[in-house]
């Protein structure tokens, strides 16, 4: 694994979590109908620091929940590797809220299609949002985000790594040289 | 993370890893259970097939649920109303619906090893949900997945399976899976229920009741098989439930925090009294509702194993 650049660190993150908290309080004209729905694994350590940094502005902590979207995926026929489940933890309704889905990288859109697809099982929220750390082009699907971290372009053969310090003892997104 | 077996034909030589695979990836599934929207698109146009040759209520339901749960197509075959009464042999069933282009076999039968003997007429996968004597694997994953959801663990856990050992498979099953995940493993009959020199695989050996309760953390309580001439074994089924029967009073006089665990379908008043059956000490029912998420992590995991 070659690192060719660390394009957020620390500090960098910090502010763009604060900025994408504002923003979505802007667009949803504060925190009262928000629920903050965070996609395995890093997704959900973004989500859960949106939510503190949310209560820290507003003063309202709007609830969390952690999404697993595997079941869902398109690729399980193709794919040489089987992946691995983990719980989803959403104990609330989500009808009739509005859903900040949230995740590190944006990529080809396929595991976002597969958590539109799992939130949908699980109820029918007035609106889904979809809030990441960095956009890395290269989609296969027409899916967008409504509050982006960064814009990196990227060719194939890179990789966008983000580490955050509950899993990876730094905060930092790295971009490298793809593996194969 | 994926299986080593391609097949579940029992526990026999399944590895401690894979057996903590299935117990974990279920815990997945039975949050699924408690959504609104209990079904999830993951076995979408996998289509298997229930082979049951003998007769069986919570087994085959629970199996069809979890495919159908998982978006699997199902087709349920039973004898009676099959061409197996016009003469057609096991053999030529299996082609016959296998040409019609299935990828999985849910099979239960009479004789031990049909499971085994599939695997080498078919291509599909094999998922065996009892043979004759010999194993049920799935109802001894459900059985630990239960406890472990109970207790909180199963490595070091004295468990003491009650009834009739040498007639059981659920017996066998939960013996090897239990061993495998590092429980203590001991048994509880008449000695005409138990299989000679059992105690060479390391099992402990109860001809009391009272004793087996006050000496293990769970029990899991078998049903006394009377199509299976489990009546020449004992004198009468009043006898047994005598000697062997839980009550309320071997229970609270022996061991208050003892776990009672029971396969189904229960005999009230023979090996289990009805006030025990529907007491505080027994998870009988989150055994059936779990024995759905064991059934789907199952299907799942060989069911996507490429």
């Amino acid at each position: 694994m070659k690192i060719k650049a660390k394009i957020i660190d620390k500090e960098g993150l910090k502010r763009t979590v604060t900025r994408l908290s504002h923003e979505i309080l802007e667009h949803n004209k504060g925190s009262k109908n928000i629920v903050i729905i965070g996609m395995r694994t890093r997704g959900e350590f973004l989500a859960q620091r949106i939510q503190s940094k949310i209560e820290e502005i507003d003063g309202y902590k709007p609830i969390l929940g952690i999404l697993d979207a595997t079941l869902y995926r398109d690729d399980f026929r193709t794919r040489l590797k089987q992946p691995e489940v983990s719980v989803t933890d959403i104990t609330f309704d989500i009808t009739e809220m509005d859903v900040i889905l949230v995740d590190d990288v944006l990529y080809t859109g396929r595991t976002t299609r597969a958590a539109l697809d799992a939130l949908m099982d699980l109820g029918r929220p007035s609106t889904i949002q979809f809030c990441v750390l960095v956009d890395r082009g290269h989609r296969e699907m027409p899916i967008k985000a409504d509050f982006i971290g960064k814009n990196i372009p990227t060719s194939l053969n890179e990789e966008v790594k983000v580490k955050m310090d509950e899993i990876d003892d730094e905060d930092a997104v790295y971009l490298i040289e793809s593996p194969n | 993370m994926a299986l080593n077996i391609k097949h579940l034909l029992g526990l026999h030589n399944v590895t401690r890893n894979d057996i903590q695979l299935i117990l974990d990836t279920a815990t997945t599934f039975r949050e699924i259970l408690d959504r609104p929207i209990k079904k999830v698109p993951t076995l979408k146009g996998t289509t298997v097939v229930n082979l049951f040759y003998e007769n069986s209520t919570r087994t085959r339901l629970s199996f069809e649920l979890a495919e159908k749960r998982l978006s699997a197509d199902t087709l349920n075959f039973s004898t009676s109303t099959s061409s197996t009464k016009k003469g057609e042999t096991f053999k030529d069933t299996v082609r016959n619906i296998e040409a019609m282009k299935i990828d999985m076999i849910v099979v239960r039968h009479q004789s031990a090893g049909v499971p085994l003997y599939l695997t080498k007429i078919s291509n599909a996968t094999v998922i065996n949900a009892g043979d004759g004597l010999h194993e049920h694997p799935t109802q001894a994953l459900l059985d630990m997945y239960s406890i472990k959801e109970k207790i909180g663990k199963i490595n070091g856990l004295r468990v003491c399976i009650v009834g009739d050992i040498a007639h059981s498979r659920v017996a066998l099953s939960n013996i090897i899976g239990l061993k495998t995940m590092g429980a203590e493993v001991s048994v509880c009959a008449p000695p005409t229920m138990i299989p000679k020199g059992i105690e060479q695989f390391g099992i402990k050996v109860f001809h009391d009741i009272n004793k087996a309760t006050a000496e293990n953390d769970v029990l899991n309580v078998l049903r006394i098989q009377l199509e299976r001439d489990a009546g020449t074994t004992i004198p009468s089924l009043r006898e047994y439930h005598n000697y062997f029967g839980i009550t309320t009073d071997v229970i609270e006089n022996n061991n208050k925090d003892v776990l009672i665990l029971h396969p189904g379908p229960i005999n009230r008043g023979v090996e289990i009294t009805s006030e025990v059956a529907d007491g505080p000490y027994q998870i009988i029912l989150n055994q059936v509702t779990n024995g759905v998420a064991i059934r789907m992590a199952v299907l799942y995991l060989l069911g996507t194993n490429n």
